[in-house]
């Protein structure tokens, strides 16, 4: 039997006593969402919080909603209301296709947006999808809130920019008229980890052919902050021809410094990127020309 | 610490301690074993039950997060009036082997049905891929939640 060791448990009604928790605990606290990584790694002891905050009560912070020229969504949305939410489909579709091979319906209903950020596990998907969408999130504290890019969010294996007394609340995505966008994965079973996947976000100009603005996210390979910034240089202002996305896919799978494990060795991987880059890229110039949906 | 959470209709309260699972809470202190108990990773979906309406996997659900949800169980499936008609679906299309995974597969069946009372093949191999299931090759339990897509009469008169 796998059982997680002793630990004290809270549950927070709302943000200011969720930050309450974690200033009177410090830095032995943890807090949970929808608990599908952080329990299982507590079970092995990768993961030992002596303080476990539930924040699941925080239903304020589950939403997906339009904001100005941005698109809010709270940390607290489940998996499975990105996969399900219009908004989302209209303007990034690369949300529903990332989150459609994202384990599973069960898992997805637990599982949160927030919890996937700040789990930064390497083979997380949603870190990519954050970073090729350059995602801005906002982090509450109790002296405020700030905003970081997706970008530099995580700072390592399971690391982020989050301090101890602080909570991931929302993640902003600004709305590009003219983008296309989509995400592909290879898993070895249904539900699992990526071996490796990409998503990318392709911003036409008015003529449906340059890249005005491109970016590509990578998952599991490696790569710096989750994207392909030589990559995205290499396209951006350039027709969106296939010799061109080929071109970009290839630098993007150039960029990436893969692992040999169970999922496959790193030649293999590093192969994945460069296509799985390419399909992505097709796919998404495809949708910004209204040609796929 | 105390627990306080709905199963099968009924509010039961019990001291636990904070790292119990809701599948343990559930079948050793409340003696419902019909949650079955299988990988304890979230992988093969053996303890699903529903959460507010929705299918979880128990094994990766703390007891103390539970506390003021509603749980739903295989045991509470059956009505006044008889089985539910996934219950049914199962028996008449054969739904089940072994039955190891049959109760999970059900709970999941239900949360489908209740939000997609006519789901296509497609949309309910779909909701049941995070149960595994080693011996009917899914065929016969598709058929079994179509089977009870079409006979839902008894579920209108059990909910």
């Amino acid at each position: 039997m796998q059982t997680p060791a002793p630990f004290e448990y809270e549950r927070a009604t709302s943000v200011g006593q969720a930050l309450a928790l974690l200033e009177r605990y410090g830095p032995e606290a943890r807090l949970v969402a929808g608990g599908h990584s952080l329990l299982p790694m507590m079970k092995l002891r990768l993961a030992d919080p002596a303080y476990l905050i539930d924040i699941n009560d925080l239903t304020d912070l589950d939403y997906i909603r339009i904001d100005g020229d941005s698109i809010a969504i709270g940390a607290m949305t489940r998996h499975a209301a990105l996969l399900a939410s219009p908004v989302l489909a209209e303007h990034y579709p690369i949300f529903a296709d990332a989150e459609r091979v994202i384990a599973d319906p069960c898992v997805r209903n637990r599982g949160t947006i927030g919890g996937s950020l700040c789990q930064a596990d390497p083979s997380e998907d949603l870190p990519a999808v954050a970073s090729a969408l350059s995602a801005t999130l906002v982090i509450q504290g109790t002296e405020g809130s700030r905003t970081v890019a997706a970008r530099g969010f995580q700072t390592g294996p399971y690391e982020t920019v989050v301090g101890p007394g602080e909570i991931l609340t929302e993640v902003r995505i600004p709305i590009r008229p003219g983008a296309g966008s989509a995400y592909e994965k290879v898993e070895r079973r249904a539900g699992d980890w990526g071996a490796t996947a990409g998503g990318c976000v392709v911003v036409l100009g008015s003529d449906r052919e340059t890249v005005i603005d491109v970016g590509i996210g990578l998952t599991a390979v490696g790569a710096p902050h989750f994207c392909a910034e030589a990559a995205e240089a290499e396209l951006r202002g350039k027709p969106a021809t296939p010799e061109n996305l080929a071109a970009a896919a290839a630098r993007a799978a150039a960029v990436t410094k893969p692992q040999t494990d169970q999922r496959g060795p790193a030649d293999y991987k590093r192969h994945l990127a460069g296509e799985l880059t390419r399909r992505a890229l097709r796919r998404a110039v495809a949708r910004a020309r209204g040609q796929e949906a | 610490m105390q627990v306080t959470m709905t199963v099968n209709g009924t509010e039961v309260t019990s001291e636990i301690e904070p790292r119990l699972l809701l599948v343990h809470f559930l079948r050793d202190h409340l003696g419902l074993t019909g949650t079955h108990w299988g990988c304890d990773t979230s992988n093969c979906g053996i303890c699903v039950v529903s959460m507010d309406g929705l299918p979880v996997k128990s094994c990766t659900v703390l007891a103390a997060m539970a506390g003021g949800r509603e749980i739903g169980t295989v045991e509470g499936m059956e009505g006044d009036d008889g089985l539910d008609p996934v219950q049914e679906g199962f028996m008449q299309e054969h739904g089940l082997q072994c039955g190891f995974c049959t109760p999970a597969m059900m709970i999941t069946a239900r949360a489908l049905l209740d939000a997609n009372p006519d789901p296509t093949p497609q949309e309910i191999r779909q909701a049941i891929c995070g149960t595994v299931c080693r011996c009917t090759g899914y065929e016969n339990i598709v058929r079994a939640i179509r089977w009870a897509a079409e006979h839902p009469a008894l579920a209108e008169v059990v909910a």
